[in-house]
């Protein structure tokens, strides 16, 4: 472990939890980098987390940190950044969490517009509960659900942020770890609602069910179906079949944040109580 | 030009021998012992890339650069 480590994590913790190989860690390291760059104070961080293998991240770091209920973490934060408006809110969840149980949460998160900075860990899995399919899981896969392969389409994570009204979404993976500091950073210094949506692995639960050998076979699969986004944009769509993109995918400044808005309401009841 | 050197360890007690390090130097610095835990075998060709530091699930590696040779 290096200074970055010992400064950012709860020491005592550490060994992690989180299986040989997993993707969780290189996250975390990601993360813990990216504050470190943001330079933000500790203790103006606030790391809001659900429930799942990702979800444990916020008993490790050493920030203000909440483990909340499944699906729930965007709510907390919420109440959270309200609350407490000079926090730095991220919130941690894994696929599942996001858009299955916490779906909803989601969407009305983007469509809000509060300052908060969203990191999804897409292993395209349940991890922690032993490999149920996810609304990730991609088409024909095998899951503990799925013995036979999964029947439903995919959700495509960043892009349903988009339509929901994200004013930052990117899209990063647990291999591009350098290119996922720099989303992290970009989306925390964004004034609104902002996802990073990270592909990683679970090589346990769904790495073994579906071919891949090892974690870094998995590894090599995002470095291999990663395309950068600036990229994607002069290829033919042929090829792009199967891969996806990674990078900055939208911003937006039109949108009125959250907060400002919420202000002229704070203001408003100030004045009727004052008359 | 002087030829950076880095010194390269792994953490024995908390390496979870899951390969990655060993997969992606591309300088091949790494091999597994008899636990399939990683082991700096070849430290002398570490080019300071920090790959296996930020590949490293569980923090392990430290690459850190030791001095500047005059020759080489
Ligand atoms: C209300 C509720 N429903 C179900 C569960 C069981 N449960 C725990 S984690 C989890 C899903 C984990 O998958 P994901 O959110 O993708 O996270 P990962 O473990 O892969 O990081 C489920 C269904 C729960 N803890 N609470
Ligand atoms: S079950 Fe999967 S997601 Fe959970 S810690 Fe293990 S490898 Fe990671
Ligand atoms: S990447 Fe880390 S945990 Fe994995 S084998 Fe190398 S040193 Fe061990």
């Amino acid at each position: 472990m290096g200074e970055i480590h010992e400064k950012y994590l709860r020491m005592d913790k550490m060994p992690h939890i989180w299986c040989a190989g997993c993707g969780n860690g290189i996250i975390m390291g990601a993360f813990i980098t990216a504050i470190d760059r943001l330079g933000y104070d500790k203790d103006e961080v606030a790391a809001v987390s659900g429930i799942g293998c990702s979800g444990r991240i916020t008993g490790y770091m050493d920030f203000n940190t909440i483990h909340t209920t499944h699906g729930r973490a965007l709510a907390f934060a919420t109440g959270i950044k309200l609350a407490k408006p000079r926090l730095k809110v991220f919130v941690f969840m894994g696929d599942g969490d996001a858009v299955a149980i916490g779906g909803n949460h989601l969407i009305h998160a983007c469509r809000r517009n509060l300052d908060m900075t969203a990191v999804i860990f897409n292993n395209h899995i349940y991890g922690m509960t032993g490999g149920q399919f996810s609304p990730t899981t991609f088409k024909n896969k095998n899951a503990t659900t799925a013995p036979y392969g999964t029947t439903d389409p995919d959700f495509d994570i960043a892009q349903l942020c988009i339509g929901a009204g994200a004013t930052y979404v990117a899209r990063g993976t647990s291999y591009h770890a350098r290119l996922l500091t720099d989303l992290i950073v970009k989306g925390a210094e964004h004034p609104g609602f902002s996802v990073i949506e990270v592909i990683t692995h679970c090589p346990v639960n769904f790495g073994r069910r579906n071919n891949f050998e090892s974690p870094a076979q998995m590894l090599l699969w995002q470095k291999e179906h990663g395309v950068a986004a600036r990229k994607a944009k002069t290829m033919p769509l042929e090829d792009m079949e199967g891969k996806f993109t990674i990078g900055e995918l939208y911003r937006s400044t039109e949108i009125p944040e959250y907060l400002e808005e919420y202000g002229r309401v704070i203001q408003a009841a100030n004045e009727e109580k004052k008359s | 030009m002087g030829k950076k050197r880095f010194n390269v360890t792994v953490d024995r007690t908390i390496c979870k021998a899951c390969g990655i390090c060993v997969a992606f130097c591309p300088m091949s610095v790494f091999t597994t012992d008899h636990d399939d835990k990683a082991v700096v075998s070849v430290p002398e060709r570490c080019t300071g890339c920090r790959q296996c530091e930020l590949l490293c699930p569980d923090f392990c590696i430290t690459v850190v650069q030791v001095e500047e040779a005059a020759d080489g």
